[in-house]
């Protein structure tokens, strides 16, 4: 029986445990597609998605619509750089056009926090949040745990660490979730700067000091420096930056011997982590991606292929 | 016999025997175990088909690889069904492409799941032939589709339904037959 009920993926922080890993177990089923020669099954064929994208976006963007077209589902991808959104039109009249040429799913990237959820109440099909301003990034948050639970065997007691411009992550809240739902221990650090404020409200320990992040971790996920979002200097020089928080092989020592390095993209090399790190055998930062296909296929199997009508099982 | 017992159609024994049966039959019928495979659609024809690979190394002293299709995601009901079925893994770890493959399900009904475990299988490759062994067949069909190997023929009634227990999944080897009230 379909343990999903939910109509929308908006954050991860309003999704149970249990529901988390129902959308895990369901992205194991999903994996073995992508490796076969005809990476195709038909479940949703006949069914169209939109992707809004208000934001620029490769991984992801590709990431969704990969996972739509290996399920038979058409996708059309809209924008806002070419379309009437530089007309003026709102988000909420582009996505009820969208909606009237008879859409079964919606998945939107927006630089606003809690547009998708606004979205999701004028709209009356599937919302799936590609990312919302710095609040949450739900299927990163779920090819991460994903990556994670591969390689580890489990979620629950493992230190995970993550390291950088926190404030303006939605990786990281997303993260912070749904990892912490799942029993791991969570730690955030970076500079005093880059640390919302309240963050001691989240499930995490909150430190400023990398070492004390990376003593003992399973998991070391680091962050982007989202320079397009910082308006204000929040370190003097990114050389700075890259000396106290950029992780380099020497300092990964602190960490367990068979940690984890992820990151989720893009990476600006040598300023986060170092050239060795990214490519370096403890690094998972490209089975992430692997991983973020089938992660979205189960998703949007999970919203899209259901239906309320009844009928018989034969 | 009440409204709603169930019956015992098959026993451990008659199973056993049935399976062995068509191990006999897919040899003969093969020529042997040359380029042959096994794969079973979850859930039971999973257990049937590694049971039958069993039985075929106790002929034959040959090992024939062995998979297991999960049909879900091709299934043509999903949309009028009110659940939503689980996904599960299929695992085939060899090219079926040339293969005499042997398909095995527990109950041939309407012949709609074969139907979509035909497509299935030639999304990853070409076989030689499609076999289809099947430990029940219940009549019924919507299809045009036959099985080449059959445990038994069971004529039942629309308003009947076959239940496959096998030691694995279950905890005894049975099959019944079960009055359900529409």
């Amino acid at each position: 029986m379909s343990e999903w009920k939910k109509r929308d993926l908006l954050t991860l922080g309003s999704l149970s445990k249990e529901e988390i890993n129902h959308i895990l177990r369901t992205a194991e089923s999903f994996k073995e597609i992508s490796t076969r020669s005809i990476k195709k099954v038909p479940a949703l064929r006949g069914k169209t998605i939109a992707s809004l994208f208000f934001e620029a976006s490769t991984r992801t963007r590709t990431s969704f619509e990969l996972a739509a077209k290996r399920l038979s589902a058409d996708v059309v991808s809209i924008h806002s750089s070419n379309s009437s959104v530089l007309k003026g039109e709102t988000l909420i009249d582009t996505a009820r056009n969208i909606e009237a040429m008879s859409v079964d799913g919606i998945i939107i990237r927006h630089s606003s926090a809690g547009a998708p959820r606004v979205l999701s109440g004028k709209v009356s099909v599937p919302v799936i949040n590609a990312g919302d301003g710095a609040h949450e990034h739900p299927t990163q948050g779920l090819l991460d745990i994903f990556t994670i639970r591969q390689k580890k065997k489990k979620i629950e007691g493992l230190k995970v660490s993550i390291v950088g411009d926190i404030l303006h992550s939605r990786v990281a809240r997303s993260n912070i979730w749904g990892l912490s739902k799942l029993g791991a221990e969570v730690c955030v650090c970076g500079p005093a700067t880059l640390l919302p404020p309240f963050i001691e409200r989240f499930p995490v320990k909150v430190t400023t000091s990398l070492k004390e992040a990376l003593a003992g971790a399973d998991v070391v996920m680091a962050l982007r420096i989202q320079l397009e979002r910082q308006k204000e200097r929040f370190f003097p020089t990114l050389r700075e930056y890259s000396r106290e928080y950029g992780i380099d092989k020497e300092k990964i020592k602190l960490a367990k011997k068979d940690v984890l390095i992820m990151h989720p993209g893009p990476v600006n090399r040598g300023i986060e982590l170092s050239q060795d790190v990214i490519d370096g055998p403890r690094s998972v930062i490209l089975e992430q991606v692997t991983n973020g296909v089938a992660v979205r296929m189960a998703v949007l199997y999970l919203l899209l292929q259901k239906e309320e009508t009844n009928g018989s099982i034969s | 016999m009440s409204l709603n017992d169930d019956k015992i159609i098959m026993d451990k024994e008659q199973i056993k025997r049935a399976l062995f049966r068509i191990s006999h039959e897919i040899l003969e019928k093969n020529k042997g175990t040359k380029n042959l495979a096994i794969i079973g659609i979850r859930n039971k024809g999973a257990y049937l088909a590694a049971r039958m690979a069993g039985y075929i190394k106790e002929i034959d002293s040959k090992t024939v690889p062995v998979g297991i299709l999960d049909i879900t995601l091709y299934r043509d009901d999903l949309t009028t069904i009110a659940w939503q079925p689980i996904v599960r893994k299929t695992e085939i770890d060899f090219d079926i492409t040339s293969k005499n493959i042997i398909l095995v399900d527990d109950v041939l009904f309407t012949g709609r799941t074969i139907r979509c475990a035909l497509d299935a299988l030639i999304d990853f490759g070409r076989p030689k032939n499609i076999q289809l062994a099947i430990l029940i067949d219940r009549g019924h069909r919507e299809l045009p589709i036959r099985a080449d190997y059959v445990g038994k023929n069971v004529p039942t009634s629309l308003n009947q339904t076959v239940d496959v227990s096998l030691i694995g999944a279950d905890a005894v080897d049975k099959v019944s037959v079960r009055k359900v009230d529409k």
